[in-house]
């Protein structure tokens, strides 16, 4: 066997010297971070708004909202990552591809297609669980709102969406959860998060037994946060008199 | 605008071919091999002997909690290591590829295991205590009461799952294996024809996981007609 354990490594310095193999790891956390929590509100404004059509009477707008959840669920994400990267940007028009080749840094490019990416895979499965959330309430909820005079959106907006929000707070939560999970994907592509950092510890230092262990930890922490993050929000809205309320 | 050219896909066909049986492969293995450890897990997860249950539970959420890109990197890159020193193999075997295999397996098998439990706690109790009236043992009731009816109501389950793993099988491209994505990456990088083979490599993911997910679809509105009589 014959390792050598030394967990001093992530306090000296990287090759080029500026910064400590700490700070890599911390950096790739925050990417990590930042890349999730803002996907996570693009995916939830996305998968709100196809959730809902996928409700309306009407089967054009429904039919569009189905065929956009089947698109992005039965593709795998490394494939729609790919796609994002490397095939829109050669296949968009009127030169906006040019442009986001040409004018956006790297860093920049990697960070945008990872955000859609991860945004756009994740909104099919929220616009699901929305869907779900509607579903589940009682069909007199949508009729009472109708006879009260209530416009169909004025349904939606006062009657259906604030209780179906409050039920599928719990199958968010996990969704919430795979979007930090699955952001380690997006190492493939290059862009530099917890996942990446982690890998090129192991060619920088040698020591790859401490750089996946840190790293794995850090995962776990992250987990730990949002469950903990999510079950106070799940108190705070949970339904009084409904499974699992007060 | 861009100009394509889809020239390069009908001579690679029988490598991509040769990539679709790696990926469907490694489906098959990992969905039996899932299948059977989610078994053992989840019942250990619901036995009475705590220390196990904690065990289970353990593996479970640790799994659960990583992503599937660290676990394949772990078993690609550490793990061997760790395998080489222990049997002192020969430096020339090189058992990164299998390693990454089981590695994925371990963790398709703790998604398994949970849904594999949510069935078995479906069953209702009152069948083993029918089962230990009859004088069977908790290894007969198990086996030859709650799992058959366990089983039936989770087929549903366990196919949508298959459907989620043969996607999570491109990610073994993290560990240099030729699967189906694998492969159309190559050939599409090689022709400098990336955006063709990378679209075509989704069309074909999607036609296969569209249908499967339908045909899921239908079997489970059988299921429940079924039932309903």
């Amino acid at each position: 066997m014959g390792y050598q354990w030394n967990w001093s490594i992530f306090g000296s310095t990287v090759p080029t010297g500026e910064t400590t193999y700490l700070a890599w790891l911390l950096s790739g956390l925050q990417t990590t971070v930042l890349l999730s929590l803002s996907a996570w509100l693009v995916a939830l404004a996305l998968g709100c708004l196809v959730g809902v059509l996928r409700t309306v009477p009407g089967k054009a707008l429904s039919g569009l909202a189905a065929t956009y959840v089947e698109v992005f669920r039965n593709i795998p994400l490394l494939v729609q990552l790919f796609s994002w990267y490397f095939v829109l940007p050669e296949i968009l028009p009127f030169g906006l591809g040019d442009a986001f080749k040409q004018q956006l840094s790297p860093l920049t490019q990697q960070f945008l297609a990872a955000m859609l990416c991860l945004a756009f895979f994740t909104s099919a499965r929220v616009a699901e669980q929305v869907r779900a959330g509607i579903n589940a309430l009682p069909r007199g909820q949508k009729a009472a709102g109708l006879a009260l005079g209530f416009t169909l959106p004025q349904t939606y907006r006062h009657v259906l969406l604030p209780m179906a929000f409050r039920l599928i707070v719990p199958p968010l939560t996990s969704e919430f959860l795979n979007i930090f999970k699955n952001s380690a994907v997006c190492s493939t592509i290059g862009l530099l998060e917890l996942a990446a950092q982690g890998r090129q510890l192991v060619d920088y230092t040698a020591q790859p037994y401490e750089s996946f262990i840190a790293v794995t930890l850090l995962y776990l922490v992250i987990n730990v946060v949002v469950m903990g993050l999510m079950r106070i929000v799940e108190a705070r809205t949970r339904v009084p008199g409904y499974l699992g309320g007060k | 605008m861009y100009e394509f050219d889809w020239s390069s896909i009908p001579g690679a066909l029988p490598f991509l071919w040769e990539g679709m049986k790696v990926s469907l492969g490694i489906t098959a293995c990992a969905v039996l091999f899932g299948i059977a450890w989610g078994t053992l897990l989840a019942m250990a997860r619901l036995s009475s002997i705590k220390p196990l249950a904690w065990l289970a539970a353990g593996y479970v959420n640790l799994f659960r909690a990583i992503p599937l890109v660290m676990v394949l990197l772990w078993f690609f890159l550490i793990v061997p290591q760790v395998l080489r020193g222990f049997f002192n193999l020969d430096p020339n075997t090189d058992v990164r590829l299998a390693s990454a295999l089981v590695g994925f397996a371990l963790f398709e098998a703790a998604y398994y295991s949970e849904i594999i439990r949510a069935g078995i706690q479906s069953v209702p109790k009152g069948q083993i205590s029918a089962a230990s009236a009859l004088g069977m043992s908790y290894a007969q009731a198990m086996r030859l009461v709650v799992l058959p009816q366990a089983f039936r109501n989770m087929v549903p389950l366990l196919l949508t799952q298959a459907i989620v793993l043969f996607q999570d099988t491109s990610l073994v491209y993290v560990s240099a294996l030729a699967d189906f994505f694998g492969a159309a990456y190559k050939v599409g990088d090689r022709d400098g024809r990336l955006v063709e083979l990378l679209l075509f490599a989704g069309a074909v993911y999607f036609l296969i996981c569209f249908a499967a997910s339908q045909a899921v679809r239908h079997y489970q509105k059988k299921l429940n007609a079924h039932a309903a009589h």
